[in-house]
């Protein structure tokens, strides 16, 4: 057995694990937070792309133990309280899920996505990016539409705060 | 049309769970005192089961009870079935083997389950799943269809002589075979219709329930219908009678036709809760998916399309092997028979079909329908030979069709089916100017000069959708009814549920639904709840495939609130003391017609309710149930458009765009229905290009058992779509509606694989066009 301890959504967790126990299946069985999904045994998925350290994981493919001391953030922890996170909003509003089972790894990686492209995104950009979730409904149409607008907003959103700052 | 009603583009009232991880699937459920289930599976495509040895099982940390196939035989549990009958040309009924949901002597795919392991959690169940010994004798495997019928090929079923479940036909041989003598040309093809593994992103699961106290069960699955789940495992496998046997279906992650069908795990699991006496879990994981979810298509066919001297098609002769796997699934015998042939004149006029198809036993993963079912397969097969005729007889593709178009309706087909309503020629032309069919070959040149070979290609699909009406499905051999029921509530307060037989599964039924609701009262549809899914809940519905929700499931709804509304409006015009041919139910509230009275909606449902001033004899409350039954089914049709780029040193094919112009009927939400097309594309064109299910001939190894091996369509395959709506009302159900659920997936094989072979100029090509696949087509066109 492992003793774990990390923050998960902003809230301290910690308990005693199986050591084989993976990140997803901790997540999932021990503290309940079913959002994150398994939708497959090879990491090929993404359905169950979380946060850590602030950057996107497949938390499949990665022991609980190996999380300990880190900060997780999981598709429960995204919306600020009632607010939507601009990629919710997004996936909404342009009908970017169907089934809903590999939306949460697809906002958790496309939030990813946006952060790491300040510059902005371009359609193709999402595409080759995307590469890690697998979406059966969809045909990735309106997800890539979603992005791409999230993205917008976010960029505008981000421009809006640095003249308030300013 | 309101704000949120018929034709208005509503963001979807079940997102929000979606969106913030609050959707509840089937392993998202926690019952108290559960345990995991794993399943024990054969490692060979073939043997006998000579022993099962449990004892290392039993000790090992956490086990609770491991179970065979015996065990539960003693226990009087049946034998899986398919609930279609289907006769050969002979007349004999199809030879259906037997199928234990446990297999008890012999085992017959790599997949089939001979026991269940229950532990304290799923890795110590799965510890002990492999420490249960099995002892194999292993027999020889056949997993090809054409193989399966050679003399001396490995028997599966002693029921199936020569592996053969049915030799049917349908059609007019004679007239056929002579209208192909006396035609001006003929064009020959071999065409491969490739199996698919479904692969909804939600793996199948079961939690099977047992309580004591009330010898009553509760089956949480993963299915499309949970109503007919409950039926098949009363009726058929004993497990329960109806009663005492509850099955909900929560939220489904995606099912294309595969969660339709009732398995051994779900059936298991609840026999395996009473036996071990805790409530059991079972969750596939992708390898147990890709090994034991229904397949879909694998079809072999021989095909001769006969034009007179004038280009137009006179005779259609067909002759497919379809492939069901290993044993036959509910609904298996359906798809290459009554779903397939019956479609096989397509948008055309063509005066004599003849389909011969042999439904055969094979070493594989149990086939069933997948997205289309059926349909997929006539259409790939008719559009190939059509576009390839073109070729042949020196004719543009689009002439060719629209020479054979049927532009009047209805239209009798000589393969059953009677065409209601439809404009092929109006989709064919939309499609034509969104893809700039014209302007192609300045895109051919110039693509050319890059050093690329660009191909263009279409596809004109018919389906029936809206399955269907119970008589005439019931003629043809169902074991059911395909009706659809519906009852709506108003709540004392104004606020109404609608319970359907219908289940979403990312359809979007709880804002479609609504909208309906919305159209009718001019209520807003957060006042309305779309309840389904669970058999207490719902008395009894025939579930959603078949692109059957629209079509059927919402004309059960318009019925339910026909009868609200008639009973609405008495009460109103009792209130307000007005004849009841003057009141109007709008924007929420009763009027009377011409004047400025009314009464608002809620107070109308209250007055219901607490009775004090009803019509005589009339008895309190506002709730209403309805039946629909079609009358036909539905016709959805539309041409699409495909144009690609095939890099010639790699044979790498690059879809540069992709048109689909759809006639659906009315439409509810444009935004829902569009993303049903993308969906259904995406899905077609990982057929034509990526997805191969692969067994290994000598030993029946499922070769593509995993993400890493089999190519499930990623963002970077495909490109945006271009998709629009040129709408002939259906004739047959009250909204107009032809359902839009599987075109996409039907329509886009052909039209992807005529472009592909246009690029090449080698018409001798099979799905998936991978590049390897390409690259030799192309370079044996070359050398020729």
């Amino acid at each position: 057995m492992s003793e774990v301890a990390m923050v998960v959504n902003g809230r301290k967790v910690s308990g005693a694990v199986e050591d084989r126990t993976l990140l997803v299946h901790y997540l999932r069985e021990h503290l309940g937070l079913t959002g994150t999904h398994v939708g497959c045994d090879t990491s090929q998925c993404g359905a169950c792309v979380v946060h850590m350290d602030g950057k996107a994981i497949k938390s499949c493919s990665i022991l609980a133990a190996q999380a300990s001391g880190a900060d997780i953030v999981t598709i429960e922890g995204l919306a600020d309280g009632a607010d939507l996170h601009p990629v919710q909003a997004a996936f909404k509003e342009h009908h970017g899920l169907q089934c809903g089972f590999c939306t949460p790894g697809m906002i958790m990686a496309a939030t990813d996505m946006i952060r790491r492209h300040p510059e902005g995104l371009d359609e193709a950009t999402v595409r080759a990016e995307l590469e890690g979730n697998i979406c059966r409904c969809t045909g990735y149409h309106n997800i890539v539409k979603a992005i791409l607008a999230a993205s917008k907003t976010m960029a505008k959103a981000g421009k809006g705060k640095t003249k308030k700052a300013a | 049309m309101g704000v949120e009603g018929i034709g208005a583009r509503v963001a979807r009232k079940e997102d929000k769970r979606f969106i913030t991880g609050s959707g509840r699937y089937v392993d998202d459920m926690v019952v108290p005192g559960m345990k995991h289930a794993a399943f024990v599976r054969s490692p060979h495509a073939h043997a006998d089961v000579k022993k099962i040895d449990t004892k290392a099982a039993e000790a090992m940390p956490g086990v609770i009870a491991v179970l065979t196939g015996k065990q539960l035989k003693a226990d009087g549990i049946g034998n899986l079935i398919c609930g279609w009958m289907v006769h050969s040309k002979d007349g004999t009924p199809m030879k259906m083997g037997a199928w234990s949901p446990l297999a008890v002597d012999r085992v017959r795919y790599v997949g089939d389950a001979v026991a269940i392991v229950v532990a304290e959690t799923r890795g110590q169940a799965r510890d002990a799943a492999e420490a249960v010994e099995v002892t194999y004798k292993e027999r020889k495997a056949v997993t090809s269809a054409v193989d399966a019928l050679k003399k001396g090929a490995p028997q599966l079923h002693p029921e199936a002589d020569g592996n053969l479940i049915y030799d049917w036909e349908l059609g007019d041989r004679a007239a056929t075979e002579a209208a192909i003598a006396n035609a001006a040309h003929v064009t020959k093809m071999h065409i491969v219709n490739n199996r698919l593994v479904p692969n909804a992103m939600e793996p199948r699961a079961a939690l099977g329930h047992y309580d004591k106290a009330e010898d009553h069960y509760t089956c949480w699955t993963t299915s499309q219908n949970p109503h007919v789940a409950r039926l098949v495992m009363s009726a058929f496998y004993n497990v329960a009678p109806e009663n005492k046997l509850r099955v909900i279906a929560p939220d489904v992650g995606g099912g294309f036709g595969s969660k339709i069908f009732i398995y051994p795990e779900e059936i298991v699991c609840l026999w395996a809760s009473k036996k071990a006496g805790v409530p059991v879990k079972w969750v596939a994981d992708r390898t147990e998916s890709f090994l034991t979810d229904a397949h879909g298509r694998d079809h072999v066919t021989e095909v001769e399309l006969a034009f007179d001297d004038k280009h137009r098609m006179i005779g259609l002769k067909v002759d497919t092997i379809a492939n069901f796997g290993a044993y036959m699934s509910l609904f298996s015998s359906s798809v290459p028979t009554y779903l397939y042939a019956t479609l096989l004149s397509g948008q055309y006029a063509i005066s004599a079909i003849h389909a011969n198809v042999r439904a055969v036993y094979t070493n594989t993963a149990p086939v069933d329908a997948y997205r289309g079912a059926g349909r997929p397969e006539a259409t790939y097969l008719l559009e190939r030979v059509v576009e390839t005729a073109a070729r042949e007889l020196g004719v543009s593709p689009a002439e060719l069709r629209r020479k054979n178009f049927i532009r009047e309706f209805p239209y009798q087909t000589p393969v059953i089916m009677a065409y209601d309503a439809g404009d092929y020629e109006a989709s064919l032309e939309a499609a034509m100017k969104a893809a700039d069919y014209a302007g192609f070959e300045k895109r051919r040149e110039k693509a050319k000069k890059a050093g690329k070979l660009r191909g263009i290609g279409m596809s004109c699909y018919i389906e029936a959708c809206g399955i269907a009406p119970s008589a005439a499905v019931g003629s043809l051999g169902a074991g059911v009814g395909l009706w659809e029921s519906a009852e709506v509530r108003v709540n004392a307060v104004g606020t109404i549920e609608v319970l359907t037989g219908s289940h979403s599964h990312g359809q979007g039924h709880e804002t479609t639904f609504s909208q309906l609701v919305s159209d009718r009262f001019g209520v807003p549809i957060d006042s309305v709840s779309i309840v389904h899914g669970d058999t207490d809940k719902v008395q009894m519905g025939m579930g959603t495939y078949g692109s059957r929700s629209g079509a059927v499931g919402m004309s059960a709804i318009v019925k339910a609130l026909d009868k609200v509304e008639a009973k609405a409006k008495k009460i109103a015009a009792h209130l307000m003391e007005a004849d009841e041919g003057d009141i109007v139910i709008e924007n929420g509230e009763c009027k009377v017609a011409g004047t400025d009275k009314s009464v608002p909606w809620f107070q109308l449902a209250l007055a219901a309710y607490t009775a004090h001033n009803l019509p005589g004899g009339m008895e309190p409350g506002l709730k209403e149930g309805a039946f629909y039954d079609p009358t036909n089914f539905t016709f959805p049709a539309g041409c699409y458009i495909c144009e690609v780029e095939v890099d010639p040193d790699t044979g790498v094919t690059e879809i540069v765009q992709f048109v689909a112009a759809d006639d659906f009927g009315n439409i509810i939400n444009p935004m829902i229905v569009e993303g049903q097309v993308h969906g259904g594309i995406a899905q077609g064109i990982g057929q034509a290009l990526l997805e191969g299910t692969s067994y290994d001939p000598a030993s029946g190894q499922l070769l593509t058992a995993s993400y890493m091996d089999y190519t499930m369509p990623r963002a970077d395959d495909l490109p945006s779509f271009s998709v629009s709506h040129q709408n002939t009302p259906c004739p047959g159900n009250p909204l107009g509606i032809k359902g839009c659920g599987e075109a996409g997936a039907i329509g886009s094989p052909p039209a992807v694989i005529n472009a592909i072979t246009n690029a090449i100029g080698n018409n001798d090509l099979t799905m998936p066009a991978t590049p390897q696949t390409v690259w030799k087509a192309l370079h044996a066109a070359t050398k020729h």
